[in-house]
């Protein structure tokens, strides 16, 4: 018996090393604007990509949000120039900056149909994992190791070990796949997949959308797994059929004839099992620097004169003075400057359709940001009259990107403010130098524009039920 | 990428567990040319006052550290985003090994591609060792991949400590091999098992 990570594996070996790594097929590969270093790589040795049509480009890190016009510091603009020329004449399958379907890269991928079952799949980004939600085995590489899967189309890998999160049970109301994974990232650590490929399973995972499962796949890595992988079923072949890049017709059919082989097998083993019950999760805030300094809303402030472990009190006490909290305060009492709905963890549509039933009617309290991720969600979004609702509400609307999730387009958190963010790192200046950062749902980060302070969503009258 | 065979040098301890990527260089740097160093980045929030000026308490900032080449440092160094600018930054600085007892995984990798070395040894030997530097600064290990230890000199003589590199990429490291170059060698087969995997695959055209 095998998982559907071994299945997958197996199926990309060209070539086995003896006690070390496999050399393995890449399906597909999306490069981004941020990619320019395995391009410059490629053009000093002379070396041509091997199979562009496998290839797919978006700009996404750099582009403006605030439309075509907007001001952006020429070292920026630059950088998506600079892609558009690492672009031109390639063969590479592109969705350039002002095309309806650009937009992040894990975005993009599933939205096209790039990213099928089955596939290995990389992208010189680390939410990589993303693309797991529909069962490819995806992960991000380095820039010289694009280079190499661009001269190549292959990557030398060792092959990681394996780890099942079982999630069973019925989540409560206002609680989403974001507080599951954050849930998990705060039982294991931080770096408690470090070394292993992670499937989610079980009941609650089954019952997720495809876009629930992509958040749930997108923070694996902030767990330090390698991958995270959920076994495809109707679901997602719902979700592709039809979809640009997705086979059609005949080629749909044994496609999905195959798909319907990889779940893992009655029996298969893995290295490390780990099981959650969903009813006990309620909506996670994070209150540190990492992932893992995450807690339920009803939560108060870790003291660091109860923690035993010296490393780990020094840890509380550094968090706390970045972040500017005190121990003991209760976390739903903390007031917010700033809000980002975004990014490739919680920028797609159902993320947005949360967002606006809590903002309907409704003023936000603090500067709120609005950010979609691709073209294509936007006009969803705008075909629904989602921005109407969130300008109403005196929400600002954007053009798709990164944006605040990372700052590199100059969407940035200023020094000491505080956000409450959908994106995926609390990381100390993650959203600009000094910016002190909390991880939530869409759901808690509209409830957090509303109340202007980090609060419960389920307490709020329109709060409860997003998914 | 550059040959990796035996070090010592100057270690730096900076053991705080789960250092990010961010940390290592700050996103708003990655825009910039590798030709320009990126040296300049390294640490850079941790290691600046917001004039630019260096701050004193900072490891790496003290006199004793200035020729570091090899980093002591904590569980899952390098987690977060695969920004391979974090390792410029690091390579650019002349360091050539990073010792930990974890690493995150992309960060690793990239270790390999630019003549990094990075080991890892357990949580308690690396206490050890860090609490040895800080009582001593400045003071010299030697990595030694050909004989795969650490060695440390302690007050009992020199003290061996054995890691352990996974072969092909030791094997890469010594020789200091052109990666590309070596998968080129396998385009046979690479295009052998394209033909087949394609036939089984067609759906993927
Ligand atoms: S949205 Fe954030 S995490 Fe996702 S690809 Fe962009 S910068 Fe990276």
């Amino acid at each position: 018996p095998e998982t559907l990570f071994d299945k997958i594996w197996r199926r990309h070996v060209i070539h086995q090393q003896p006690d070390g790594p496999a050399l393995l097929y890449v399906d597909r590969n999306i490069v981004h604007d941020g990619t320019f270093h395995a391009f410059e790589m490629l053009r000093a040795r002379q070396l041509p990509i091997l199979r562009p049509g496998q290839t797919f480009g978006t700009p996404d890190h750099y582009v403006a949000t605030r439309g075509a016009n907007a001001q952006q510091a020429p070292e920026v603009s630059r950088m998506v120039d600079m892609f558009a020329r690492n672009m031109e004449g390639s063969g590479i399958h592109v969705f350039p900056r002002g095309d309806k379907r650009q937009g992040i890269v894990h975005v993009v991928g599933p939205e096209q149909g790039i990213t099928l079952p089955g596939l290995f799949m990389v992208c010189s980004d680390s939410h990589t994992s993303t693309h797991g939600g529909l069962g490819a085995f995806a992960f991000g590489i380095g820039q010289s190791e694009n280079a190499h899967v661009l001269a190549t189309q292959t990557l030398w890998q060792e092959r990681p070990k394996r780890m099942r999160i079982t999630v069973d049970g019925q989540l409560g109301l206002g609680v989403s796949s974001k507080d599951v994974i954050l849930a998990i990232i705060g039982r294991i650590g931080a770096g408690g997949a470090v070394g292993y490929v992670v499937e989610y399973a079980g009941s609650t995972v089954r019952g997720f959308s495809v876009e629930q499962r992509l958040t749930m796949c997108n923070m694996s890595i902030e767990a330090g797994a390698k991958a995270g992988l959920i076994a495809p079923d109707d679901t997602v072949y719902h979700y592709l059929h039809g979809r640009p890049f997705a086979p059609k017709d005949a080629k749909w059919e044994r496609a999905v004839a195959y798909w319907r082989s990889l779940p893992s097998d009655e029996g298969a083993m893995f290295d490390r099992e780990v099981s959650l019950d969903a009813s006990t999760i309620a909506p996670m805030v994070t209150w540190g620097t990492t992932p893992e300094d995450v807690l339920p809303i009803t939560g108060t402030i870790p003291d660091p004169a109860k923690e035993q472990d010296a490393g780990k009190r020094e840890h509380i006490m550094a968090a706390l003075d970045y972040m500017g909290l005190q121990p003991g305060a209760r976390l739903s009492e903390t007031p917010i400057d700033i809000v980002f709905i975004g990014s490739c963890t919680n920028g797609r549509i159902e993320d947005l359709r949360i967002a606006a039933k809590i903002l309907k009617s409704t003023k936000v309290k603090v500067p709120t940001v609005i950010v979609p991720g691709s073209g294509l969600v936007k006009a969803q979004a705008e075909a629904e009259g989602l921005d109407a609702i969130f300008r109403a509400a005196g929400a600002e609307w954007r053009e798709p990107g990164c944006s605040m999730c990372v700052g590199m387009n100059g969407d940035t958190v200023a020094k000491g403010q505080r956000s409450a963010s959908t994106s995926n790192r609390n990381f100390i200046g993650r959203q600009g130098a000094g910016s002190r950062t909390h991880l939530v749902s869409p759901a808690m980060a509209a409830a957090a524009a509303v109340a202007g302070k980090l609060t419960d969503v389920r307490k709020l009258p329109n709060g409860g039920g997003g998914q | 990428m550059d040959a990796f065979r035996k070090l010592t040098a100057v270690a730096a301890p900076y053991d705080l567990d789960n250092v990010d990527t961010d940390q290592i260089i700050p996103a708003r740097f990655l825009k910039y040319p590798r030709s320009g160093g990126y040296g300049q980045f390294l640490f850079h929030d941790q290691r600046r006052n917001e004039d630019g000026s260096q701050r004193a308490d900072f490891v790496l900032n003290r006199p004793d550290y200035k020729a570091a080449r090899i980093l002591v440092t904590g569980e899952n160094f390098g987690c977060g985003s695969s920004r391979e600018g974090a390792v410029y930054a690091l390579a650019d600085s002349n360091f050539r090994a990073v010792i930990a007892p974890s690493f995150g995984q992309i960060f690793h990798n990239n270790c390999f591609k630019n003549g990094i070395l990075p080991v890892v040894l357990p949580h308690d030997r690396i206490k050890a060792i860090a609490a040895r530097l800080k009582q001593n600064p400045g003071s010299f290990l030697t990595v030694d991949l050909e004989r795969n230890v650490v060695i440390v000199d302690g007050p009992n003589g020199d003290q061996e400590i054995p890691f352990t590199v996974d072969a092909f990429w030791r094997e890469a490291l010594l020789a200091g091999v052109d990666e590309i170059g070596l998968t080129l060698t396998y385009s046979e087969k690479i295009a052998a098992f394209e033909r087949d995997y394609h036939k089984q695959f067609d759906w993927l055209q």
